[in-house]
């Protein structure tokens, strides 16, 4: 009993106390930050390496929703036009305002609109179904990190739950593979009205760098609109509890 | 450094591959699997109206790799070899599934993953053929693929008599994404799909990648960089064990083992992180070696966090493992008896657990772990007590090993330049031992150097088979346990 007692103690308070405050390692690749007049217009050595097309030219833009944050691109170019930040607030509420175009540098004002319905029915309590349609892994170990100690999603009332019928909403990782389309669409529709959509990672929100896979069927997207996008591969804890908590207006 | 230094991979000329008779190439693999080989890689290529089937066995104890092949004729048949050997069940299913290639007699021949190139694309998801037992006492409980927890999707179907398991059928293929077309399909390096064969050994699987490219392309990498990755292998095995054991605590409701287990692991991956800038180690590993090296300013920073880390977990495991509520749980839990798995040809951490000493690390080693030296940790158990504590023991021997590992790091550089320019009518085969277990990599060119074949096999696919064998007779509550003590991986299964 002593030896628990102990090593309780010892583990002091972990929790991020600000959950909007922590600064990441100055390597951690965040929202990128462009600078088109310092892209040479005959230069395509971005575009050549990205594994994702997530990077088209004339003028440069930088599309979040296909990124890895792998940072191929900015060892590419010689000329420093991309740069990679360790600011982790990148989610979304629409799909364009991922596509980072120039210097525009309040990305987290424009990005993340406070949804008025979904703040007055969910912003004292949001509870997630996830589904993983093809997911690696990585989204959904950050996922389930989110509700560890460090973090504590659930002291902010947003927290995953074991059947859909639970759920206010729908967490989706992955690209949607074909052999998932079913299950998804069943998940969903056990979902009680309102129910939001939220997308997780570059798989889930463009297809990633699984775009060209066969396998897939992604027509669940077609004709439901998401919520909320958190791009990344895998997005960090913090990118997913902030954009929640912006969508809510908290 | 000589490529020829490691063991764990092989370049081999097309042309240098016994190509025998149908007939005497099943004839030797069951001699030789008798013996004392076993089967890493068995695939076909299709080539015009034929199949070149490939067979890669792994000679353990001398640390060497025996490749055979042998001309199928296309939707053929022939008697199987699982009827043999057990070990070949999964291969022969994914044999036939890939290529419509029967094997005759095969006892269990199932679906593996309805991959979108599937032989028959008239089978469907829908109609997998479940086992049944009739009888009025038997019941069935049937669980996902979504299930309970944020995790990857299958379908569990437990056929019980009151709380105990006959059987466990599980289904999988939901997270097919098609990763072996997309390799060959793009004329340059990938090691970001690598990364995202199984998000959870990305480290794992992007080392194999990179090094069966690298011996196709004819590129050697650095001391330096070999050490960083091997460090960083090690790493992503501290961090899922430690997250895993936190698991298991909280499967057998231990909240403290699951709070300090959990907290711990996230001064791991941020020590990840805090190399590379990704907490899964994303983007660190390249063909031509590391992107971002180990400065000598952080390396008293690293090993500190390391020494907590060991310190926290020594306690807590100490205090866990001595609890009588939790070892109640764990004891004499979904036991797989060595002779068992290694007839069904486990491998990796689980098979360590029955006894079975297969490790990479030590059968095949690179040139670092030939020199540094990591133990081989076996247990002989096969409960999932076993695969808990061996979790245990090797986080603190990957400790002790990165610190080794970091005391040894060279100045010569980080990465050296790499070319897509693959030999022609090669085979690269690479073996790297994830936390998981032995993940193999295969790659073929043509006569061009294009990249017609790329075999992946995740540990997973050798050992969900092992989990269903696990919980037969064990009560039904006890699954969530058995199947964490495992961790398998749904997508490298999938693919």
């Amino acid at each position: 009993m002593l030896r628990i007692i102990k090593m309780r103690i010892r583990q002091g308070f972990q929790t991020i106390r600000d959950i909007r405050k922590p600064v990441l390692t100055e390597k951690f690749r965040g929202l990128p930050v462009l600078d088109p007049e310092k892209c040479e217009k005959n230069c395509k050595a971005c575009r050549e390496v990205c594994p994702a097309k997530a990077i088209t030219q004339k003028p440069l833009k930088l599309d979040m929703g296909k990124c890895t944050f792998c940072g191929d691109c900015q060892r590419a170019c010689k000329e420093g036009a991309i740069r990679f930040t360790n600011n982790y607030k990148t989610a979304a509420t629409r799909s364009d305002s991922l596509v980072i175009e120039s210097g525009k540098q309040n990305y987290e004002e424009y990005a993340v609109k406070v949804n008025r319905e979904i703040k007055k029915m969910f912003a004292r309590s949001l509870k997630f179904r996830q589904v993983s349609a093809g997911g690696c892994n990585a989204c959904e170990m950050e996922l389930n990190a989110c509700s560890n100690v460090n973090f504590d999603m659930a002291r902010f009332g947003i927290e995953f739950v074991a059947s859909p019928r639970h759920a206010d909403g729908l967490v989706i990782t992955g690209p949607l593979t074909e052999n998932m389309a079913d299950a998804l669409k069943d998940t969903y529709s056990s979902i009680p009205e309102p129910r939001i959509i939220i997308l997780v990672g570059a798989c889930a929100i463009s297809a990633g760098i699984f775009a060209d896979s066969s396998a897939l069927d992604r027509k669940f997207l077609d004709d439901r609109k998401p919520d909320l996008f958190i791009p990344g591969c895998p997005p960090h804890p913090l990118t997913f509890i902030n954009g929640v908590l912006g969508l809510l207006g908290r | 450094m000589n490529v020829s230094e490691n063991k764990n991979v092989h370049l081999i000329k097309l042309n240098d591959i016994p190509c025998f008779d149908r007939d005497d190439f099943l004839a030797q693999l069951i001699i030789r699997c008798r013996m004392d080989k076993r089967v890493v890689a068995y695939f076909g290529v299709p080539e015009k109206s034929r199949v070149k089937v490939y067979a890669v066995l792994a000679d353990d104890e001398r640390g060497g790799v025996h490749v055979s092949s042998a001309f199928f004729p296309e939707k053929g048949s022939y008697s199987c070899l699982t009827h043999h050997l057990p070990s070949f069940h999964m291969f022969e299913r994914e044999l036939f599934e890939q290529t419509g290639i029967l094997p005759e007699g095969h006892p269990w021949l199932k679906p593996v993953r309805y991959c979108h190139d599937r032989a028959d694309r008239k089978s469907s998801m829908a109609g997998y053929p479940f086992y049944t037992i009739p009888g009025e006492e038997v019941h069935e409980v049937a669980v996902g693929p979504v299930h309970a927890g944020v995790i990857e999707p299958g379908h569990f179907r437990f056929m019980c008599n009151g709380e105990k398991v006959y059987h466990l059928e599980i289904q999988l293929g939901y997270q097919h994404r098609g990763v072996e077309e997309l390799f060959p399909a793009h004329a340059r390096f990938m090691p970001h799909l690598a990364e995202s064969i199984a998000g959870d050994t990305a480290i794992g699987h992007n080392l194999a990648y990179c090094q069966a490219m690298e011996a196709l392309a004819d590129i050697e990498v650095t001391e330096n960089a070999m050490l960083i990755r091997d460090i960083a292998l090690e790493l992503e095995r501290i961090a899922v064990h430690i997250n895993d054991l936190a698991a298991i605590a909280s499967d057998v409701a231990y909240l403290l083992g699951n709070a300090v287990l959990g907290a711990v692991r996230t001064l791991v991956i941020n020590t990840t992180q805090a190399v590379c800038g990704n907490r899964f180690g994303k983007g660190l590993i390249r063909p031509g070696g590391v992107l971002f090296n180990i400065d000598k300013a952080d390396r008293p920073e690293i090993k500190k966090t390391l020494k907590r880390v060991k310190d926290t977990v020594r306690d807590m495991c100490g205090i866990m493992f001595s609890s009588p509520t939790v070892l109640s749980r764990l004891e004499k839990t979904g036991v797989v008896e060595m002779e068992t798995a290694h007839r069904i040809g486990l491998v990796g951490m689980s098979a360590r657990a029955s006894g079975l000493g297969l490790d990479i690390r030590s059968d095949f080693p690179d040139k670092v772990y030939g020199e540094l030296q990591i133990p081989k940790i076996v247990l002989p158990n096969g409960d999932v007590y076993s695969r808990a504590r061996i979790r245990f023991l090797e986080i603190l021997s990957s400790i002790e090993f990165i610190e080794k590992a970091l005391d040894g790091l060279r100045e010569d550089g980080t990465m050296r330049e790499a070319e897509y320019k693959l030999e022609k009518e090669s085979m690269a085969i690479s073996l790297t031992e994830g936390w998981r277990g032995e993940i193999v990599h295969v790659g073929l060119t043509d006569e061009d150097g294009k990249l017609v074949r790329y075999k992946v096999k995740d540990p997973s696919f050798n050992n969900w088979f092992g989990l269903s064998l696990a919980v037969r007779n064990n009560g039904v509550s006890d699954f969530p346990l058995c199947n964490k003590s495992f961790n398998l991986s749904y997508c490298g299964h999938d693919l």
